[in-house]
């Protein structure tokens, strides 16, 4: 439950708090948000499915990030930036579409 | 399911899990924010730009060839429109041209009124009908005779003029007239006054005969005296 309430705190410290993101950050936010969903949404699958760890709830988070930036990033230099990224976007689509449907089977037996 | 969590609830780790989730929330939020705002483009990467930018151009180039296509519609229809005006006021001009010509339509303009009276003996028509020619030689466009009684006689091509059987005047498509008559006649009237003066003209032949002519130019001639449009029974148009 604290992390719900962390969630919440952070999403009203977000919306109070207007901050100037750095120019050269700004094209990564959208995939890194994305990416680091796939990590909570995984995690909440593994707590219903009775396997959660703290440790890799965080070391995914933090690597699913880093790695998503990453490989967006090199995409960019590469010439590939659009391609790349659409790519990373579908995986991490698929991956959070298969940990909700898990969810939903866990919360409503369907 | 979540009272596993408890117990580990002031461990580091579960420290740096809220951590990870306040970010993620307020990155969450931060995000919203900036892709909701005008300066998305400002963020947005080169080949996001470069296709955006691609994607208008194509669009623009799509939209200007409409435009090119709707303006020659335009253009086609108003011309076209402006043809069938056109051709519909030149149907109208002619068709009040002929009106008149015909003598189906009453005119007005500028011309002479030309009264002949009979002094020393009776009009004949063949001098009415020489001045009725003389008018027409000098340009006259519409013409109808007047009588001393308040008939009215409107003359076209087809009319005749012949003296009446029993000496009382002049008959004109049907009409029997008496004298005076009174001769409306539109057209430029300085040109239709020379041509009734020239020596041996219409002036001297009445007054050779014994009557008298006055010719008085107006500008306005109202030839209200209508025909009746018989139509023709033999000839035809050949085209």
């Amino acid at each position: 439950m604290y992390v719900v309430l962390a969630a919440a705190f952070g999403v009203l410290c977000g919306l109070i708090v207007d901050p100037d993101i750095p120019v050269y950050v700004q094209p990564y936010m959208p995939i890194a948000v994305v990416a680091a969903l796939d990590a909570v949404f995984g995690a909440a699958r593994a707590k219903l499915d009775g396997i959660f760890d703290q440790r890799q709830f965080v070391v995914s988070f933090v690597s699913n990030v880093l790695v998503a930036a990453l490989i967006v990033y090199l995409g960019d230099q590469l010439g590939v930036g659009g391609q790349l990224s659409t790519g990373v976007v579908v995986v991490l689509g698929v991956r959070i579409f298969g940990n909700v449907a898990a969810i939903r089977r866990h919360l409503f037996r369907a | 399911m979540v009272s596993g969590i408890r117990p580990g609830r002031c461990s580091p780790v579960s420290v740096v899990i809220a951590l990870l989730v306040g970010v993620l929330g307020f990155t969450l939020a931060v995000q919203l924010r900036t892709s909701g705002s005008p300066d998305r483009l400002a963020t947005a990467r080169q080949d996001d730009l470069v296709r955006l930018l691609s994607d208008l151009d194509a669009r623009e180039a799509r939209l200007r060839q409409e435009i090119a296509e709707l303006e020659e519609t335009r253009a086609r229809l108003e011309s076209g429109a402006q043809g069938a005006e056109e051709a519909l006021a030149e149907a109208r001009r002619r068709a009040d041209a002929v009106g008149i010509l015909a003598g189906v339509l009453p005119a007005e303009g500028p011309g002479l009124c030309v009264v002949l009276t009979p002094t020393r003996a009776d009009i004949p028509a063949s001098a009415l009908l020489n001045a009725v020619q003389e008018l027409r030689g000098a340009g006259a466009e519409a013409m109808q005779i007047r009588d001393g009684a308040g008939l009215a006689v409107r003359v076209v091509a087809s009319s005749y003029l012949v003296d009446a059987s029993d000496g009382s005047g002049i008959v004109s498509d049907g009409t029997t007239l008496t004298a005076p008559y009174t001769l409306d006649v539109i057209g430029d009237p300085a040109t239709m006054r020379t041509a009734l003066r020239i020596p041996g003209g219409v002036i001297d032949d009445i007054r050779r005969i014994g009557g008298t002519v006055a010719v008085t130019a107006r500008e306005t001639i109202a030839v209200t005296a209508l025909r009746h449009d018989e139509g023709l029974s033999y000839a035809k148009p050949t085209s």
